[in-house]
């Protein structure tokens, strides 16, 4: 991945845990049946969903919000502060992805970037072909937008993926069809953590020649995560987020490779060259441009995330003895370093993270924006875990600031709760599978 | 300043059952005052120029017109204080002919724009000196109003009814709006209300709130298998019954060790029907805390397992107090229809998934025998687990939720 040339000279260590985050503790009628969790200090292992702010992320938000506050169109010199620091993050994305500035538009977050790119592009090219290829283990902001496509008149098919998430370059090659106009595989999986051959799929979809099909890549769990330089040179299309790299909510970017046409979602006021017109959410960008200027400590992050992976799937399995327990997902060394996917047959996986959350241990099942849904995970289906598998699935995910002590902490809950949760295990238990 | 002092608004609240109680109507009256004050304070604040008047068998709220929006706010509480029948929004004129009929067809003038194509006048002169009978207010009031407005009268099936009471005041309104009747809460005493986070047991305390009982809600919350998203479901639930109740409290009961017991120790179909057993226990160490002199639960019959009257009479079997059961011989689609009128059920269909269903049985028992559920119950120390599920049940307050955030419209009019 190309970084900032220049050495981030104004990196400051966070304190190791996020002690002052928005913990459960500070809810109304707090105090109230919270059992084990108070006075614990918070190990948060749910950064796939979202992560802690930088400090220098918070200053550059509170900055535009208060001094930086004109609107990035107008013509004074208020206006022209604004639009700096608008154009600042853009150019600081661009040499993160080695494109050119004018190739990026600011949404407000993956799935409107996601949204744009799917619809943006199969809507501009309706007249060329109404076949879309996607993979089935989307994040439901691509699988929603192909459904609604669907609706239009476009024809989805879903391509296969393998008992690791991956998806075969072949089989994507053998689905392409004439009228296929547009494919979009994720870079990073959300829930699993599998990286996929993006550059691979490039080189087939390059094959076809002027007429080949675009590629869109869900690059939102890839940034900061995995080099970044071959996906982009091969997708045409790819979206990313600014609160899973330490920026904040409600900001991110699509990149829209020169020369590809993209019917807007919205109409208004000629912003972002008409793409995604409205006020710009000056604050939010100013915010993903200092995370982007501290990328570099990510960067730096990968290996010891990885061994701290690794360390932690191996003290969960010495510390739980006799206890099945399943790894989901690509193996370890070649999944994304912030992603682990554990599952315990028999237990529900919302029944372990509320029983973590206990110990002051924060993680997800699946997805954080389907974890409301009680069926289990589609990602986990389509790679074949079985319904027990994939109802009792936990996601653990670091980040660059998780440490030795947050690892041991979380094995430690693991153990003081699983065996105990077995005992009352229904799915193997005296009464047989559901 | 004393709304009652000039010109404004009088909201005529009547209140019918309550009238008939004999030489109990002046505690009812009074509760209903009470608790109608209480709802105005909540509407209008503490110190909102509203005063409160009990005359002629029916309540009349003066208010300041001038007042932001007041009107609504006042209507919307008065329409959700039980034991209200009906409210009527009036202009309150004084005894002034010219004053009457501009207050009129400013009434009259709003009610065409809305769509009344044509009107009539009705007219009850209680204080009779004022010049004009009855019949004549009507007839010249009306035919002032259709001349200034170009409005055609109607008698027999007018759009619109202008009505006019003439007392120590001139009152003039045309909409009337339905309360929700029934009885002042609390002249019924107190009940536990089972909450369960569903969209029936809302429903269950509502229906007895309207009679006078006033509820006080018990969750039983099984940590790690209910979440806190599913604990804050249920005093979102409070919050929008206290809209009609005022602030209610809440007892959550820590219930895991009690189910976990069960299911290890107890034959697997009885697994429900005992946990209801010990709901019952509880809720009623509970109540005596808080003088509940019954329990209320949002079963209906043969809904689920735990709802035939075997289960039933299972779960009677513990009670020392009567349980109430208001739903008993409702249908789904009855309750539904209730809860969404009363803004609860927006709440209950919120999909925070309820792992309790881990200790629901496979095959639950339909025909529990009480004999079997005693026998059960020795293989576990019931009052060491109820007591200590009681000693560290948590209480809370939960006020209304603000106005029109669950999904209560305004009350429409009655005609």
């Amino acid at each position: 991945m190309r970084l900032p040339s220049e050495a981030p000279g104004t990196f400051v260590p966070l304190p190791p845990r996020a002690r002052a985050g928005p913990g459960p503790r500070g809810r109304r009628g707090g105090g109230i049946l919270r059992y084990g969790a108070i006075g614990l200090e918070t190990v948060y292992l749910d950064n796939a969903a979202s992560t802690r702010a930088l400090e220098s992320v918070a200053d550059a938000v509170r900055h535009a919000l208060l001094h930086a506050y004109g609107n990035p169109s107008s013509l004074h010199a208020m206006g022209l502060e604004a639009e700096r620091l608008v154009e600042a993050t853009r150019a600081d994305l661009a040499r993160v992805l080695g494109v050119a500035p004018n190739e990026l538009v600011f949404t407000s977050g993956g799935t409107e970037a996601n949204n744009l790119a799917l619809k943006g592009a199969a809507r501009a090219r309706a007249r060329r072909g109404r076949h879309l290829l996607v993979s089935p283990i989307e994040h439901d902001s691509v699988l929603n937008a192909v459904e609604a496509l669907r609706a239009e008149g476009f024809e989805v098919d879903f391509l296969p993926v393998d008992g690791q998430g991956y998806v075969d370059p072949e089989g994507l090659r053998a689905r392409i069809r004439p009228d296929t106009v547009l494919v979009s595989v994720g870079a990073v999986n959300n829930e699993i953590g599998t990286v996929q051959p993006i550059a691979a799929i490039g080189q087939v979809l390059a094959s076809f020649g002027e007429d080949r099909p675009l590629l869109h890549t869900d690059a939102v769990q890839a940034l900061g995560k995995v080099p970044l330089g071959e996906v982009v040179r091969h997708a045409d299309l790819a979206s990313f987020s600014a609160h899973k790299i330490h920026g904040p909510k409600g900001v991110g970017a699509l990149y829209v490779r020169r020369g590809v046409r993209l019917v807007p979602l919205a109409q208004g006021g000629g912003q972002e060259r008409d793409l995604r017109p409205g006020t710009e959410n000056v604050p939010g960008i100013a915010g993903f441009g200092a995370a982007l200027r501290e990328l570099d400590g990510l960067v730096e992050a990968w290996p010891r995330m990885r061994e701290l992976k690794a360390r932690l799937w191996n003290a969960l399995r010495a510390s739980l003895p006799g206890i099945e327990i399943v790894r989901n997902g690509p193996e370890l060394a070649e999944a994304a370093p912030h992603i682990l996917n554990v599952s315990f047959p028999g237990l529900r996986g919302e029944v372990v993270v509320h029983a973590l959350e206990e110990h002051g241990v924060f993680a997800s099942t699946g997805s954080a924006c389907t974890s409301r849904d009680p069926r289990p995970s589609h990602v986990l289906k389509a790679i074949g875990c079985s319904d027990a598998v994939a109802q009792g699935a936990v996601r653990l995910s670091l980040s660059r600031f998780t440490t030795d002590e947050d690892v041991e902490r979380a094995v430690q809950a693991f153990a003081a709760t699983v065996p105990n949760l077995l005992k009352f295990a229904r799915v193997r238990g005296r009464s047989g599978g559901r | 300043m004393n709304a009652t002092a000039q010109p404004g608004g009088t909201m005529l609240v009547r209140y019918g059952e309550i009238s008939l109680k004999g030489a109990n109507r002046q505690t009812f009256e009074h509760a209903l005052r009470r608790r109608l004050s209480e709802a105005i304070e909540r509407a209008a604040g503490a110190d909102a120029p509203v005063r409160v008047r009990l005359a002629h068998g029916r309540i009349y709220v003066d208010y300041d017109e001038q007042e932001d929006d007041v009107r609504e706010r006042l209507l919307f509480a008065l329409t959700r204080t039980f034991g209200v029948v009906s409210v009527s929004p009036a202009r309150r004129v004084p005894l002034d002919w010219g004053a009457l009929v501009e207050a009129a067809e400013a009434l009259g003038r709003r009610a065409k724009s809305g769509g009344a194509r044509t009107f009539k006048v009705e007219a009850r002169r209680a204080n009779k000196s004022f010049p004009k009978t009855s019949p004549e207010i009507a007839r010249e009031l009306g035919a002032a109003l259709a001349a200034r407005l170009d409005w055609p009268v109607d008698v027999r099936r007018p759009d619109a009814v202008v009505q006019v009471e003439v007392r120590e005041w001139a009152y003039v309104y045309a909409e009337t709006y339905p309360g929700p009747g029934g009885l002042p809460l609390g002249t019924g005493g107190r009940g536990m209300l089972l909450l369960s986070g569903g969209i029936d047991s809302p429903v269950a305390g509502w229906l007895l709130a309207k009679r006078g009982l006033e509820p006080v809600a018990v969750y039983f919350h099984s940590p790690p298998y209910t979440g806190e998203k599913a604990l804050e479901k249920v005093r979102d639930l409070c919050r929008a019954l206290a809209v009609w109740c005022g602030p209610l409290e809440l007892y959550t009961v820590p219930f895991t060790e009690i189910s976990q017991q069960i299911y290890e120790r107890a034959p697997d179909p009885l697994g429900t029907v005992l946990m209801r057993r010990f709901m019952v226990r509880i809720a009623q160490r509970l109540g005596d805390q808080v003088g509940a002199g019954a329990l209320i639960t949002g079963e209906s019959l043969g809904q689920v397992a735990s709802q035939t009257i075997e289960s039933i009479a299972a779960i009677a079997d513990v009670a020392d107090r009567p349980i109430l059961r208001p739903l008993v011989g409702l249908d789904k689609a009855e309750i539904v229809e209730l809860a969404r009128r009363i803004g609860t059920y927006e709440i209950s269909v919120r999909p925070f998934p309820d792992c309790c269903s881990v200790f629901v049985p496979r095959n639950p028992a339909t025909r529990p025998r009480i004999d079997d559920c005693r026998r059960a119950e020795e293989r576990l120390d019931v009052e060491a687990l109820v007591a200590e599920a009681v000693a560290r049940t948590a209480r809370e307050r939960l006020g209304p939720a603000p106005a029109g955030r669950m999904g209560q419209e305004t009350a429409s009019p009655a005609r």
